[in-house]
């Protein structure tokens, strides 16, 4: 594997590769003294972010780090980027110091593609505007793998902002290889164009249903993905108020209660509590949200694990 | 270090020539002669069986066996994958990894004999040292092989050999076991590199 | 051009057995079988398709202000390379074509480097803010004699502006080119509004953006009684309304460029900008229908939207990247690939939708006429069977933002002439 830029590039097999390799990590991490691996001793792994973005990056970077990379993080505040350096440009500087792997978040759809294009350093895809976050995606599933113990034939249901979310392209997509349905619930102004069509395109299983009751939807379901929703959205008319769209898009305690009783809560944060998640939903056993992050680390340090711990591909 | 076993690939020359040099009877003895040797050695310490997968594993289980059957105390076992500890990964493509189990209560102070099918260069060994360190200090580490079959690029030796088998470095030893081959055996042929 | 030229066994329009062609001090002298060409210079056409000199209503020459990217001289060249003999430059220069100075130093320039008929084309608003007027009658009366009036790049979206200009306009015998865009529905937009920008991450911009300005001026341009230009059509939507309002004789008029003739929103994938372009790429049945709608007339002509771009404002993410492609010199051999082969449109036709419907509508008196004795020599001779392979770096060009990188096409243009002056040979640009 050469790079990770998006889950549709994964098939069934490199997918659970990645997330059985993640767990194989999580299990030899047990137990130990010293949570260091020397598997990636001597390689140089850059974190390029374009977007703040805390919580990704560190795990990017303990990820890293729990393998022996030297890790070195670059945010596009400081540096060059302020003086107008161009992404292309940073890219060939990061390559010629001799990063081996360039972990990319970009408000751009595509950028971390073109990086691809331009340089020979591995590159992972840690976001890329509204298009793809793989490695979110990766480690929603391991999740999911924990709590359900199987994805195949699970329904998931994805509720809130899926227009602009790279969160739920990249589940939908992954979803989809692993064998799961996708349910999405949103106001039909937070839609993509043709979502619905998705999974029969590609033949790859269920097609993705769409609704907009989401009491209708729980139920039903094994899982329940809420998104964050920006309240930038309300001036691009969107929706008309926070209020409206937390009385049918929430996750209350209700709504919680309708689930059943095995159906997990995932939620790919920071949270607005409130919003789109109660604050006792937010906290109930039934949500994976701390698994999810923990998980992020182990899932990270697999891709870099496939990515920088073999054979160079020649593709 | 084991080579892949079963009969090869099919090939226009017609499947490599393999030669049984212990049969599942042999190995049954030899098993048994090891159980004895380490009771011998370690009795009565209690001691931690800990095999290199993938044939390291029912290796250190049927010696955990015959250990208690022969009257010795029942060895605590575990498992260890060295994978991210090879110095040769980005020689092929990714390795699967596989699992890591040790016993509750960890290494500490305590005796420690790992356990593979073959031993060649002993870089498997080496990975097997460096791994343990991260799980604690054990007392003492001691090696157990089915087969020594000598050619080492390492100072490292074994404790406990099943049977020397003198080899030449273009030959393969395979060791078959019936938990993962369906069969038990060791057989020999020419390498396919 | 000194002595006469005698251009020896062409066909013009592809039709009948191939003829002799005697230019005269830049006038087709003589036409016929096996004429004298004594004292002439010879050209051997060896059967080749003689077309009138091909005329691009839209084409952006960047000069003045972004002469990295073009100047009238290198855009020129493509043109003529390209077959043109006649190319109406967009007002969106920097400083913007507003006023009858800078549409005058646009002509001169045109005419100094003497390779194509420049036509300055002159903004309908102030600076192209879409606030007020620009002095239209001043541009008019201007050296460059300005008739086509255009805010391309940006939408005259006012409807009493559009209606105000439109009416203007019709007093000064020009047309008002639109291009049209609700710039409310495409705020931030990216790629087509479909299901490839969808999966993409990419923001929408959608077909009903350009249908309903469409439509619109088709209604006001028929309150004016004016005429009204489509710039760059690119849905199948909106041939479905210029087809109702050429039914109701509303003078509209419109034009498609090559590329949405050829390629769609697919080629999005590899967020590769060199596919961007305003408006976007849209689907093989907005394709589909716009090769019909220029077969059958609906869609009166074929302009190129020639918009090159210096390297760093291609070679970066999607998001960043200026939207346009280069097209002067690939025309021609994307018509023939995507309308001429598959038989949707023969020799004349393309006379009709690249030469003389453009010449028409735009105002450029000896352009787009006929091959017949007595008229301007301005022609070109088009070999149709050969094939060549696109390379951005080998263009005319300055930019090389060409979307057609690695294709083959058909045809190659190996003689254009300007009246007394041959400005293309073989491949090379001349004078």
């Amino acid at each position: 594997m050469r790079h990770l830029l998006s889950t549709a590039d994964l098939p069934r097999e490199v997918a659970t590769a990645l997330l059985d390799t993640a767990e194989a990590l999580k299990q030899s991490l047990l137990g130990r003294e010293v949570r260091k691996l020397p598997t990636l001793r001597g390689r140089t792994v850059v974190t390029l972010f374009y977007e703040q973005s805390t919580r990704t990056r560190a795990s990017f970077e303990i990820a890293g780090k729990w393998m022996s990379a030297d890790v070195v993080n670059i945010s596009a505040g400081d540096s060059s980027v302020t003086k107008g350096e161009s992404l292309r440009d940073t890219a060939f500087t990061l390559a010629a110091m001799g990063a081996d792997c360039v972990v990319i978040r970009h408000p751009a759809s595509g950028a971390a593609h073109r990086l691809a294009d331009w340089v020979s350093t591995h590159v992972v895809n840690a976001g890329d505007g509204s298009h793809q976050h793989p490695t979110q995606a990766l480690l929603d599933a391991a999740t999911l793998r924990d709590r359900l113990g199987t994805l195949n034939g699970r329904t998931v249901t994805i509720v809130g902002d899926v227009l602009h979310s790279r969160v739920a392209r990249s589940n939908i997509d992954l979803l989809i290889t692993l064998g799961a349905h996708v349910h999405l619930v949103a106001p039909p102004t937070l839609l993509p164009w043709g979502v619905e069509n998705w999974g029969i395109r590609d033949a790859r299983g269920w097609p993705v249903t769409v609704g907009h009751d989401l009491d209708a939807a729980l139920p039903g379901t094994d899982a329940v993905m809420m998104l964050r929703v920006q309240a930038e959205r309300m001036r691009g008319q969107f929706f008309p108020s926070a209020r409206e769209y937390s009385i049918n898009y929430g996750l209350t305690e209700a709504r919680l209660a309708l689930l059943p009783e095995h159906a997990v809560v995932l939620h790919p944060g920071p949270m607005l509590r409130g919003m789109e998640i109660a604050h006792s939903v937010a906290d109930s056993p039934r949500a994976a949200i701390t698994e999810q992050v923990r998980n992020g680390v182990h899932v990270r340090m697999a891709v870099l694990y496939h990515l920088l711990a073999a054979q160079e591909d020649q593709a | 270090m084991s080579s892949p076993s079963g009969t090869g690939a099919v090939g226009e020359a017609g499947p490599p020539r393999q030669r049984e040099l212990l049969s599942a009877a042999e190995v049954t003895r030899i098993v048994a002669r090891m159980a004895h040797q380490i009771i011998e050695r370690t009795a009565p310490e209690p001691v931690v069986l800990v095999g290199i997968p993938t044939r390291g594993v029912p290796l250190a289980h049927r010696l955990a066996d015959r250990i208690r059957e022969f009257g010795g105390s029942s060895p605590r076992l575990g498992t260890l994958d060295i994978t991210l500890y090879r110095d040769d990964l980005r020689r092929r493509p990714t390795r699967a990894l596989q699992t890591t189990e040790l016993p509750a209560g960890g290494l500490d102070d305590v005796l420690v004999v790992l356990v593979d099918d073959v031993l060649f260069s002993g870089r498997t060994v080496a990975a097997a040292l460096d791994a343990l360190r991260e799980y604690g200090r054990p007392r003492a580490v001691q090696l157990a092989v089915l087969v020594d079959r000598g050619h080492r690029e390492l100072p490292l030796r074994a404790d406990y050999v099943g049977k020397n088998l003198p080899t030449s470095r273009d030959e393969e030893v395979g060791v078959l076991l019936v938990e993962t081959d369906g069969t038990d055996a060791v057989v020999i042929r020419r390498s396919q590199r | 051009m000194t002595r006469p030229l005698l251009l020896r066994g062409i066909r013009p329009y592809g039709v009948g057995d191939p003829v002799d062609l005697l230019v005269r001090d830049g006038v087709i002298a003589e036409l016929g079988a096996q004429l004298d060409g004594t004292g002439a210079e010879r050209f051997d056409g060896g059967g080749l398709v003689a077309l009138p000199g091909l005329v691009d209503l839209h084409a952006h020459l960047r000069e003045p202000g972004r002469e990295d990217a073009e100047t009238i001289a290198t855009g020129s060249a493509a043109a003529t390379l390209g077959g043109y003999t006649a190319v109406f430059a967009m007002a969106n220069t920097d400083p913007v074509a507003d006023t009858a100075v800078v549409v005058e130093h646009v002509y001169r320039r045109g005419r100094d480097v003497g390779l194509v008929d420049v036509h300055p084309v002159g903004a309908v608003t102030a600076g192209l803010r879409g606030e007020r007027l620009a002095e239209l009658g001043a541009m008019a009366a201007s050296a460059a004699a300005v008739r086509m009036f255009s805010d391309d790049g940006l939408c005259v979206h006012d409807s009493l502006l559009m209606r105000r200009a439109l009416e203007y306009v019709r007093g000064l015998g020009g047309v008002v080119a639109q291009h049209a865009e609700d710039p409310r529905l495409t705020a931030g937009a990216q790629a087509h509004e479909g299901e490839v920008a969808a999966r993409l991450g990419l923001v929408g911009w959608p077909a009903a953006a350009e249908e309903s300005i469409v439509a619109r001026d088709c209604l006001l341009a028929r309150d004016a009684a004016a005429a009204v230009h489509v710039c760059h059509v690119s849905t199948a939507g909106t041939v479905e309304v210029l087809r109702w309002a050429k039914e109701r004789g509303i003078r509209v008029s419109a034009e498609v460029t090559p590329h949405h003739l050829l390629l769609t929103d697919e080629r999005l994938a590899g967020y590769d900008p060199v596919n961007k372009v305003n408006p976007p790429l849209r689907t093989a049945a907005d394709t589909a229908a716009l090769r019909a709608a220029l077969a059958d007339g609906i869609v009166d002509c074929v302009a190129t939207d020639h918009a090159p771009h210096a390297g760093q404002d291609k070679e970066c993410e999607w998001s960043a990247a200026r939207p346009g492609m280069l097209g002067l010199q690939t025309a021609l051999s994307v018509v023939l690939a995507t309308m001429v082969r598959p038989g949707l449109l023969d020799w004349r036709g393309v006379a009709r939708v690249m030469s003389e419907r453009p010449a028409r509508i735009g105002g450029a008196t000896g352009q787009g006429r006929p091959i017949a004795v007595g008229e301007p020599a301005t022609l070109i001779l088009v070999d149709p069977d050969t094939t060549w392979t696109v390379r951005g770096a080998q263009l005319a060009s300055l930019a090389d933002n060409t979307p057609f990188e690695g294709m083959e096409l058909p045809g190659r243009v190996l003689l254009t002439m300007l009246r007394d002056a041959i400005t293309a040979e073989d491949g090379k640009g001349l004078c």
